[in-house]
């Protein structure tokens, strides 16, 4: 925020009037202080508010890669491969179909499975998707709530592990009647969850701290918390070694809404409830203008006479209590008990949803689900074909990749980057020369 | 060495930056590249000095094409140029800075300064430049240090320099020096492109201007053009350059500073003891070189220093420790110096940031929930009132040209009722077009009878708005002088001597102005 840097902003954008791409060696002699940060923070914004289309084609491509990935490891494939140049076709089939059933066999346990006994069987794998999606969404929105905000939570993780031991506590300790024991248990969660963002928010605010590191750092600590907890007689279950809490009670747990053969819960209406909450917070309510323009451009914020600082303590205790109902899905949903392992990795995957949501409550919302379907499908992958689940996560990890890198993405797909940004690279030239007085 | 552009092209797409545009140079003469911002005027540059490669057209040097590669070609070919911006490196010496990327060394890689060193004093003498190659560049003045790119420039054998807006960081007194320099270069043979859109000085200072408009040459004239003719071949219509604004007229005094200081990083005052009143009705405009306290000065009457200390009143209510949105909801109208940065939320929409200090007050929100329809509402009337041309109220501001962009922030802070106007910079980068219609719409809120205080590095606008002036240098007020205040008087309380002062000097040493200030004086004449 000093004088400095903000003089190379505006240079920065002043140095051309009518080019589109910036001159070289054109910058400031004064170097700032937080020029690298508030890059880094450019680069961090360009990923998560990419365009929509990027977002898809990454997960195409990513698709596409995997099924390379697993085609080369096939054995199958392996075998026709050493007489590729007598007949190369039973190589290319044998890869076409190790990658396509592989997928198929994803499809199957992610969505819809035409060999099981009923209709409701059938359709049980898309439950299982959905269930899985439910603590990815609620953490993603978290993720992706902070970000709006300009901050970069990576601590969803502790905030899912928090939110799960109030939750988990209030489950099993506390004895209501059904319905409020439920809503005490869901508010718990938040709260927890909140906790754990209020720190780094409060920090950011009052010392600068990086929310980053601080983030991480909490990660750690939530995680060594819970272990710790688990060998105290408060939430170790009585007559157990193993670091587990009791069951919680049936009044604490979220209703399965599709009756007892399936284990998708009430927690996924709640996640539907937050997306719509984060999407109307967001976009039509005070509160939401104040943290969109604090992420956007905290000086022209601070200028208007929005507390930045309030800001970031404000939307890192929303991010937590977002994530911490993703503890409560866990703990409340499909769990039913507290463990070390509550937040498996959704926190990090959540990283991940956010990335691909574009930080969008609905494309948070919908990245989830096939986050959610990935899990759920991996499975019946490995199992029906012997695809190691890894692939899953090697797909995954391409989609961030390709996400991070749109002009990648771009070129693949030919796609005009002048024709498409047009409109942007006017605005640039424009916004430069109102520097260039 | 006679440099020639011929045809010369650069298109972006489908966007023509530089058409077909010829442009001669002679040896020992000053060619003056006039256009408003966004005209191509750097573009054009840029082409010649090698950072871009035309679409068409080809350049000459002696009447042999040639062809640049990147700016190393363009220096070899004997083009220098001295950016906006400088690119010097504040932690070393002049002697370093010039010797960068074509150092000598000694036996075994060691640099040898004392060839440049003396290269330095060579030139310096030769043209009175008056630079210590051994002196650190941070310490040195903004003028010396353009002075070091110029030495930059000549070290590496320039026959051609090109300034780009070279006078924009300048005093009118370094400006003046920097004209004496391109004479002294002028007569030593040395061709000047110098790029700018403020027509006082391209008058002073050019043999031949040639006007750029939408990347294309609208003409050629010689300087004798008069600022009328130029102003409107630059924006492509008539444009009056003078408001013929009423005399102000004051009523009571409602606005109060009083000891006003800002603390600074280093325990220096950003801003130190200031204190003056505004009265309603009045214009106070604020003169003063960049950086000299005027942006601490509106931050800390906006409540955005917290560490200010001293008085701030308006109405009798004390601002000073109070929070930026009090202040906002007291009546203040803001017009930050920056309004990229400070102003406007670039991705947001012009709708949204027409309410960004308003967002939560009726008609715009009631309770938590916002209404989208009435912003979007109360935008279209703006948009329309203040003539910003978009698309759509719902465009991201980020895609409107600076001088709409301005329009929005100031139909912004001009659409509820004000105690208090406050606009740094109100037309920095906006078109000459659009500079017309923001002042009419400040001087309108003058005769509603708001204090107005406007912060202004040009002298033309400061002539142009103030009913008084008060000049900074330093985080100091130099004084409070009357709106007519003569130029020469400004500049000298600019570069730090009191009012008194000021006045005394200017009586004592009228005939010592040199030829160029007489020229900027006739042309400010002639303007008015």
């Amino acid at each position: 925020m000093s004088a400095a840097n903000r003089g190379t902003n505006a240079d920065a954008a002043s140095e051309d009037t009518a080019a589109p791409p910036p001159a070289p060696g054109t910058g400031d002699t004064t170097p700032a202080p937080n020029d690298s940060e508030d890059r880094g923070r450019g680069i961090l914004k360009s990923i998560v508010t990419g365009s929509s289309l990027v977002a898809i084609l990454a997960v195409v491509l990513s698709i596409i890669l995997g099924g390379i990935l697993i085609a080369l490891t096939d054995e199958d494939v392996a075998a026709a491969a050493s007489y590729f140049f007598t007949r190369p076709g039973d190589t290319l089939a044998a890869a076409w179909e190790a990658a396509s059933s592989a997928y198929v066999a994803l499809f199957q346990g992610a969505v819809f499975n035409p060999r099981a006994d009923s209709l409701a069987l059938m359709f049980r794998p898309l439950t299982e998707t959905l269930t899985v999606a439910t603590p990815l969404i609620l953490a993603g929105l978290g993720v992706a709530v902070a970000f709006r905000a300009g901050l970069f939570n990576i601590g969803a993780q502790g905030q899912i592990i928090l939110g799960a031991m109030f939750a988990g506590w209030i489950g099993f300790s506390w004895h209501l009647p059904f319905g409020l024991h439920l809503i005490f248990v869901v508010l718990a969660g938040f709260v927890g969850g909140a906790l754990w963002g209020f720190i780094p928010g409060i920090l950011k605010a009052r010392t600068g701290a990086h929310e980053v590191i601080v983030t991480i750092m909490l990660n750690y600590i939530a995680i060594y918390l819970v272990g710790y907890l688990l060998t105290t007689p408060s939430f170790q279950n009585p007559g157990s070694a193993n670091p587990i809490s009791p069951r919680l009670d049936d009044t604490a747990l979220f209703p399965q809404i599709l009756g007892p053969q399936f284990r998708l819960h009430l927690g996924f209406l709640v996640a539907i409830a937050a997306t719509y909450g984060v999407w109307w917070l967001l976009n039509r309510s005070t509160v939401g203008f104040e943290l969109r323009a604090v992420g956007a451009n905290p000086f022209a914020a601070r200028t208007a006479g929005i507390s930045v600082t309030k800001g970031y303590v404000v939307v890192m205790m929303l991010a937590g209590g977002l994530a911490g109902l993703a503890g409560v899905a866990q703990v409340a949903g499909t769990e039913q008990v507290l463990t070390s392992g509550i937040a498996a990795s959704f926190g990090f995957d959540a990283i991940t949803v956010a990335l691909l949501g574009r930080s969008h409550p609905w494309g948070v919302f919908f990245a989830g689900v096939l986050f959610g379907a990935f899990r759920a499908g991996g499975v019946q992958m490995q199992t029906l074909t012997g695809t190691p689940i890894d692939i899953v996560l090697v797909v995954q990890s391409l989609i961030v990749l390709f996400i991070a890198a749109p002009p990648l993405v771009r070129a693949i797909f030919r796609i005009d980057r002048k024709k498409k940004s047009n409109g942007q690279k006017g605005s640039k030239n424009q916004m430069a020369s109102g520097g260039a007085a | 060495m006679k440099l020639e552009l011929q045809g010369i092209t650069k298109r972006f797409g489908s966007l023509v930056a530089n058409d077909n545009i010829d442009l001669v140079v002679n040896p020992g003469q000053v060619h003056c590249l006039l256009g408003e911002n966004g005209a191509g005027k750097s573009t054009l540059m840029n082409v010649l000095y090698g950072l871009y490669e035309p679409s068409d057209g080809r350049i000459l040097v002696d009447g042999k094409p040639v062809t640049f590669r990147g700016p190393g070609d363009a220096m070899a070919a004997g083009i220098g140029m001295v950016h906006q911006h400088f690119m010097l490196i504040p932690v070393f010496t002049v002697a370093e800075n010039v010797a960068l990327g074509d150092e000598h060394t000694k036996a075994g890689g060691i640099l040898d300064l004392d060839k440049t060193r003396a290269r330095i004093r060579e030139i310096s003498d030769r043209y009175g430049f008056d630079v210590d190659p051994d002196a650190l560049v941070e310490d040195l003045p903004v003028g010396v240090q353009q002075r070091v790119e110029i030495i930059k420039a000549l070290v590496r054998k320039a026959e051609v320099l090109i300034l780009d807006e070279p006078t924009a960081v300048l005093t009118p007194q370094e400006t003046d020096e920097l004209i004496q320099i391109i004479e002294e270069l002028k007569a030593g043979g040395t061709a000047i492109v110098f790029i700018s859109h403020k027509l006082r000085e391209v008058k002073a200072v050019s043999d031949v201007i040639t006007v750029i408009r939408r990347g294309a040459v609208v003409g050629t004239v010689e300087p004798i053009a008069s600022t009328g003719e130029l102003a409107s071949m630059m924006v492509g219509r008539q444009v009056s350059l003078s408001l013929n604004k009423a005399p102000a007229t004051p009523g009571e005094t409602t606005f109060t500073v009083r000891n006003l200081t800002v603390p600074g990083p280093g325990g220096q005052n950003l801003v130190d003891n200031i204190s003056f009143d505004i009265a309603k009705g009045e214009i106070l405009a604020v003169a003063g070189v960049q950086g000299n306290g005027q942006t601490e000065l509106t931050e800390a009457i906006l409540g955005l220093h917290p560490h200010a200390s001293g008085s701030v009143q308006l109405n009798g209510k004390e601002l000073l420790g109070m929070k930026v949105k009090d202040i906002i909801r007291e009546g203040v109208g803001f017009v930050p110096e920056d309004r990229k940065v400070d102003g406007l939320v670039g991705s947001f929409s012009i709708a949204e940031n027409m309410i960004l200090n308003w967002y939560n007050e009726p008609p715009f929100a009631k309770g938590l929930a916002m209404k989208p329809a009435v912003v979007l509402k109360n935008a279209k009337e703006k948009v329309a009132e203040f003539d910003v041309r978009t698309q759509s109220a719902e465009a991201p501001v980020s895609t409107l040209s600076g001088g709409n962009q301005q329009k929005v922030v100031l139909a912004r802070e001009l659409s509820r009722p004000l105690n208090l106007f406050i606009a740094s910079q109100p037309t920095r980068g906006v078109d000459v077009g659009s500079i017309e219609f923001l002042h009419k719409r400040i001087i309108a809120e003058r005769d509603a009878g708001t204090p107005v205080m406007i912060v202004s590095t040009e002298l033309d606008e400061i002539s142009e708005l103030s009913d008084r002036i008060a000049v900074l240098h330093g985080g100091e007020l130099m004084g409070v002088v009357p709106g007519d205040t003569s130029r020469d008087v400004l500049g000298l309380m600019m570069a730090g001597m009191t009012a008194e002062e000021a006045l005394g000097q200017d009586a004592s040493v009228p005939g010592e102005r040199s030829s160029a200030t007489d020229g900027r004086r006739a042309a400010g004449e002639e303007e008015r």
